[in-house]
């Protein structure tokens, strides 16, 4: 809310000793917290000026210009001299003025906001400037014809006046956040109610007003839906001269809080909304035909708004209508057909109270806001439209000449605010400062228009018409404490129980974290949105489930529609970002969440709020959730280890991608299986599913060559991607207990030709668990070649074998050399 | 070697003669001492010690003494090698120690080579916030609770006070999920967490919410559509906005240091009332007359805009099962994505955002 600071001075009668900034302060600590405080830039000498003469001179550019000679007043003239009266010289451009006029100068040294600059004394045209001679525009004025030379009505100064008093050029204006339960901030009335009460000032409220000439019917009025327009007044006013101005001051203010000054008739119902925040419309009487309607609209209908817009209604919305249809959606704005033009003389006036939720659903549908749905969607007094139509009307005859029509028609009325009861100790309790006791709430409920009653130990508190915001006990408190002041609390840190730390999800999370940066990985967050482009990158069949997204209503580009399904879509665009910033060896990892379709696309139920949810109603919600586990992601492009003095490096592999899913389960202590798979975006040959208790759980390896391509990124890159909440899910209360022998231990070198399509972990497994002695088993070297015959590999392992409890003998380890053997003929492994 | 004589005059015997084994000792001797490598002390030892060497042959001689003449000569030779091979021990004790000197002077390297070989991680600063920010509340005894990010528009409005009319739901800029019908959004706020807890247990409660939310703004130097907030809320019996300053007053000195103090504006949430801004003092000039004026964090205003806060509305505790008449909470909500900003001046939201590893590695593993 834009309120000009010169028009709160004189509605509260504040002291010139307040300054705009102490005013802004307390404004803040009463809710209507300040934006800004726009205006008083502007410094002189910024003058009146009588043009003595102007002479026409052209220049060799093509341009005439008037080289002028300006009384701006004796203390400003240069002297008299024998061929010049007193006064100082000026180029001017423009042409719309002449001797004997009146106009606004800015001598040297005068800073205009509109400008930028401070003015000074130039050569231009061969002549000494001492000054310009100003348009509306640099003024910073509104109206008019912007870009040509300000001319002020004859008689209305003299010659060095200052023209900043003059014309209000430094008036300030404070830009206040309103939040939205302080419908009645919406004002200068509601303003000024605050500023009283923030300065203890008595208040005098601009919508006393006597409502005159009530006797007969204003203008007929047919109100169908009384609950979406409770109350309805109008009254009409006659033989207002059309080509009357609006009042300068009139027109500053409006310009000043943010409206345009339009005609006469426009802005006082402007003036009238701004002042005591009741939007009101006035119809061109000669366009009406018939009474006025308040009515649904039907289906089909369409209505053609003042900003020329043409809307298909819905049956929802409100409408204004007479005889022949719609004049105005109801609260919001009016039809073009009825608007006053430059021969209205016979307005009707109305002023109307609608149902909140009504004009703002409304307002939605069309995605229109108006200076008028923004005050009825907050809530608009609803006891002051018969005055607001009353203050419109006297305004008309005031400054259009016009007369008010006996009669008024009032339909309708809102009963009074319920009261609030509540414990007359709640407002302490609950701000938690001492200070405030009966007296104190008493007084500041009073302060805010409330009638309150101390009925024992309890406030009965019946809040103003306007207070749409005061309706329980917590609500009084708010009020209470901001006119005791915010900052009288006082600071308590409350003992919380003892509390059980981080759960074991999230300390294995953080663990994860760690290990993911331990691995040598640069942890990015990235947007979670992607669309079909991100899976053509990715390689995603047709019928992959990863391309079912969970989809927006309002994505912010038509490219990400929805969720991700999967960490790599951000994590390869963020690494394609990095190689195309010049470093090709990028490890990167993310941690989130990704999410999934449901296949019944379940509705969230949406419950009352009187009461909790039944678990079961609960349970129904959830279930209605996407899944949205979270889920780790890595890749790694180039180097894992650099190149340098000490040697060429190592290429990042599938096989270090593999090891970062490994290390997240060991770190977790669970036990991860891996088999070869072929799965986009992976190169088919090099990728490995990871399962968990036979479900899979995540993929790592090679990225496929075209996927790579796709993001821009070197050829062999690798990547991986685990559901963490599977694994974490997964892992044990307890890690392994640790479990070793100090008896000797008996090493076996055991190389074994075999298919070559033998998975290596099997063979591995199996030699494992061949025995109890074995301790462990590790691939040292895999051979194919000359040495063994087409088709078949060699695969070397060193197995460790050890007895928890003795010395092996001799003869325990030939045993279990054989029974390793044994189990590797399930392979057709033959020793080499 | 002689077969044993009797008669034999030891005196006669050159070798064994006193002299002559003084002799071949010093010349030994002499030899170890000139010896100043492994190399050559091998040598030596050959030469004067071995089987060959002319003290050796002489003790051999002494076999073939006549038996009273053997214990005097024997000693005499015996002495001599005892001093041989002692000396020898010596001295090539010392020259091992000379030449293990020596390599490892050999060995030196140039330490100022570089040594990054092996790929360095880090963590990004809005993970490692969230988690020093929980470690704040975990000390105070509170509880760190989540929830999900796709979210029942009835838990992320409705259970919240923000019924389906309210003026401030338009201003949530919310991201609704295909279709509207459906019903749910991308959370807006971490408040359903809390909501989701007081649904699920009774009070005392105090948690607090890290976590991901999401409004439509299009990224851009100083927006982005994905954010970080941590949300706090406390449910007991007599709480009131005395100690929702207390905890906000604890938790910004554990962030931003000891004299960080708060304020409150009045405001307006439809989860709490009373409602409040509150303010962090400038971190940076501490509101100090003498450098607030050309502080650039808070551009001469002396406090920093925090974050939101108030009494839970009791509407919100009927919604989700709490006794409004005897219980009273508060709650809070900042965001962290600022407060790295901030802290760091980081100009550009976008950085947080676009993944370049420059920007995460100098953080390291933590703050």
């Amino acid at each position: 809310m834009k309120v000009p600071v010169p028009w709160l001075r004189e509605l509260v009668g504040l002291p010139d000793s307040v300054t705009t900034e102490q005013l802004a302060a307390r404004l803040t600590a009463f809710d209507l917290k300040l934006e800004e405080i726009v205006g008083g830039q502007l410094s002189g000498p910024l003058v009146v000026g009588r043009v003595l003469s102007a002479v026409p001179e052209p220049q060799k550019n093509g341009k005439t210009i008037n080289w002028c000679r300006v009384d701006v007043g004796p203390e400003h003239n240069d002297p008299a001299t024998d061929d010049l009266p007193a006064g100082r010289g000026i180029v001017c451009g423009a042409h719309n003025f002449g001797p004997g006029d009146l106009v606004v100068v800015s001598l040297p040294g005068t800073f205009l906001p509109a400008l930028g600059f401070e003015i000074s004394a130039r050569k231009t045209y061969g002549h000494v400037s001492d000054g310009m001679i100003c348009s509306t525009a640099e003024l910073g004025l509104p109206g008019g014809d912007q870009s040509g030379i300000l001319v002020l009505e004859a008689g209305s100064a003299e010659p060095g006046d200052d023209a900043i008093a003059l014309l209000g050029l430094n008036d300030e204006t404070l830009d206040l956040e309103v939040n939205p339960d302080r419908g009645y901030a919406w004002s200068l009335r509601g303003v000024g109610r605050d500023t009283a009460l923030a300065f203890d000032l008595p208040f005098r409220d601009p919508a006393d007003i006597e409502v005159t000439d009530t006797d007969g019917e204003g203008y007929p009025v047919v109100v169908e839906d009384r609950e979406a327009c409770p109350v309805f007044v109008t009254r009409r006013v006659t033989g207002i001269d059309p080509t009357r101005p609006t009042p300068e001051w009139m027109a500053r203010r409006l310009v000043q809080a943010g409206m345009r000054s339009i005609s006469l008739t426009v802005d006082i119902s402007n003036y009238v909304m701004l002042e005591l925040g009741q939007p009101n419309h006035a119809y061109d009487a000669a366009k009406l035909s018939g009474p006025i309607g308040v009515r649904r609209a039907r289906a089909g209908e369409r209505l053609t708004t003042l900003d020329d817009v043409d809307r298909v209604l819905d049956p929802a919305d409100l409408l204004i209508c007479d005889d022949e249809g719609p004049v105005g959606l109801a609260g919001i704005m009016g039809a073009a057909h009825v608007e006053i033009d430059d021969t209205t003389t016979d307005v009707v006036i109305e002023a109307a109270y609608f149902d909140r939720s009504t004009v703002a659903r409304a307002a939605r549908r069309h995605k229109l806001s108006s200076e008028a749905a923004r005050r009825f969607e907050r809530g608009v007094d609803p006891s002051l439209q018969a005055r607001a139509a009353q203050r419109v009307a006297e305004l008309l005859v005031e400054h259009g000449g016009g007369r008010i029509e006996p009669g008024i028609t009032v339909v309708g009325e809102v009963a009074p605010r319920p009261a609030v009861t509540l414990a007359a100790d709640l407002p302490r309790r609950i701000a938690g400062v001492p200070s405030i006791d009966l007296e104190a709430s008493v007084a500041a409920l009073r302060g805010n228009a409330c009638e309150v009653e101390v009925q024992g130990d309890q406030l009965v508190v019946t809040p103003p018409s306007w207070r749409f915001d005061l309706n329980d006990p917590y609500d009084v408190v708010e009020e209470v404490l901001r006119v005791v002041g915010y900052d009288q609390v006082p600071s308590v840190l409350p003992q919380a129980p003892g509390g059980r730390g981080l759960t074991r999800a999230q300390e294995l999370r953080r663990r994860v974290g760690y290990a993911l940066a331990g691995a040598g990985l640069v942890e990015v967050k990235t947007f979670p949105f992607a669309g079909e482009e991100d899976f053509d990158k990715l390689g995603l069949p047709a019928d992959d489930e990863r391309r079912r997204q969970v989809l927006l209503e309002n994505p912010l580009s038509a490219q990400e529609p929805g969720l991700t399904t999967t960490l790599l879509t951000g994590l390869l665009r963020a690494a394609g970002l990095n190689v195309g910033r010049g470093h090709e060896d990028v490890a990167l990892t993310e941690m989130g969440r990704v999410f999934r379709t449901r296949d019944d696309s379940p509705h969230a139920p949406i419950y009352g709020v009187d009461r909790r949810p039944t678990d079961d109603e609960l349970a129904v919600l959830d279930a209605a959730l996407p899944d949205q586990p979270l889920m780790a992601a890595w890749t790694m492009l180039g180097q894992r280890e650099k190149r340098g003095w000490s040697g060429p490096g190592r290429d990042a592999t599938w096989a270090d991608a593999i090891a970062v899913a490994k290390r997240l389960a060991d770190v977790l202590h669970v036990e991860l299986t891996v088999e070869a798979v072929a799965l986009a975006p992976f190169h088919p040959g090099r990728c490995a599913a990871f399962l968990l208790d036979g479900t899979v759980v995540g993929h790592a390896g090679e990225l496929h060559p075209k996927v790579l391509e796709a993001y821009g990124l070197p050829a062999r890159g690798v990547a991986g991607e685990v559901n963490l909440d599977a694994l974490i899910g997964a892992a044990p209360e307890l890690g392994p207990r640790p479990d070793f022998s100090s008896f000797p231990v008996a090493k076996e070198d055991l190389a074994f030709v075999v298919d070559a399509s033998v998975h290596a972990g099997d063979l591995q497994a199996a030699l494992a668990s061949s025995g109890p002695l074995v301790e462990s088993v590790r691939l040292f070297d895999i051979y194919a070649g000359d040495q063994v015959p087409a088709g078949k590999k060699s695969l070397a392992f060193n197995v460790r074998l050890r007895a928890a409890d003795h010395t092996l003998t001799d003869a325990e380890i030939t045993e279990a050399r054989a029974a390793a053997v044994e189990a590797a003929a399930r392979f057709d492994a033959t020793l080499r | 070697m002689s077969a044993p004589n009797s008669d034999y005059d030891p005196v006669e015997v050159t070798p064994l003669r006193a002299d002559e084994v003084e002799r071949m000792r010093d010349a030994a001797l002499e030899a170890i001492a000139a010896a100043d490598s492994v190399e050559a002390l091998k040598q030596v030892k050959i030469d004067h010690v071995g089987d060959r060497s002319p003290l050796a042959l002489a003790n051999r001689e002494i076999g073939a003494l006549p038996p009273q003449a053997r214990k005097e000569v024997g000693q005499r030779v015996g002495q001599a090698r005892g001093a041989v091979n002692k000396a020898l021990a010596e001295r090539t004790a010392q020259v091992e120690a000379v030449e293990f000197e020596r390599r490892l002077a050999e060995e030196a390297v140039d330490v100022t080579v570089p040594v990054d070989m092996e790929p360095v991680g880090a963590r990004h600063p809005l993970t490692t916030i969230q988690d020093h920010v929980a470690d704040i509340f975990v000390a105070m005894g509170w509880e760190i609770a989540e929830g999900p990010e796709v979210e029942a528009e009835w838990l992320n409005f409705d259970a919240l006070n923000l019924g389906p009319d309210h003026p401030a739901r338009t201003m949530m800029d919310t991201f609704w999920v295909a279709p509207a019908e459906a019903a749910m959004v991308l959370r807006t706020h971490t408040s359903p967490v809390q909501a989701r807890t007081m649904l699920t247990r009774q009070p005392p409660i105090y948690i607090a919410c890290p976590g991901r939310v999401f409004r439509t703004d299009e990224p851009d130097a100083t927006h982005a559509p994905v954010f970080h907030q941590v949300e706090g809320l406390a449910i007991d019996e007599g709480l009131s906005m005395a100690h929702l300053k207390g905890t906000l007053d604890h938790l910004a000195t554990a962030i931003y240091g000891e004299g960080t103090t708060t304020r409150f504006r009045p405001s307006y949430f439809p989860f709490t009332e009373p409602s409040a801004e509150v303010d962090l003092l400038c971190y940076v000039c501490h509101n100090d007359p003498a450098q607030v004026a050309d502080c650039p964090t808070c551009r001469g205003e002396g406090w920093v805009e925090w974050g939101g806060c108030g009494v839970v509305n009791p509407r919100v505790l009927i919604a989700c099962g709490v006794d409004p008449e005897r219980y009273s909470g508060f709650a809070f909500g900042m965001g962290l994505d600022r407060t790295i900003t901030s802290r760091y001046d980081i100009a550009d939201l976008r950085d947080l955002w676009d993944g370049d590893i420059r920007f995460t590695e100098p953080f390291g593993i933590g703050l």
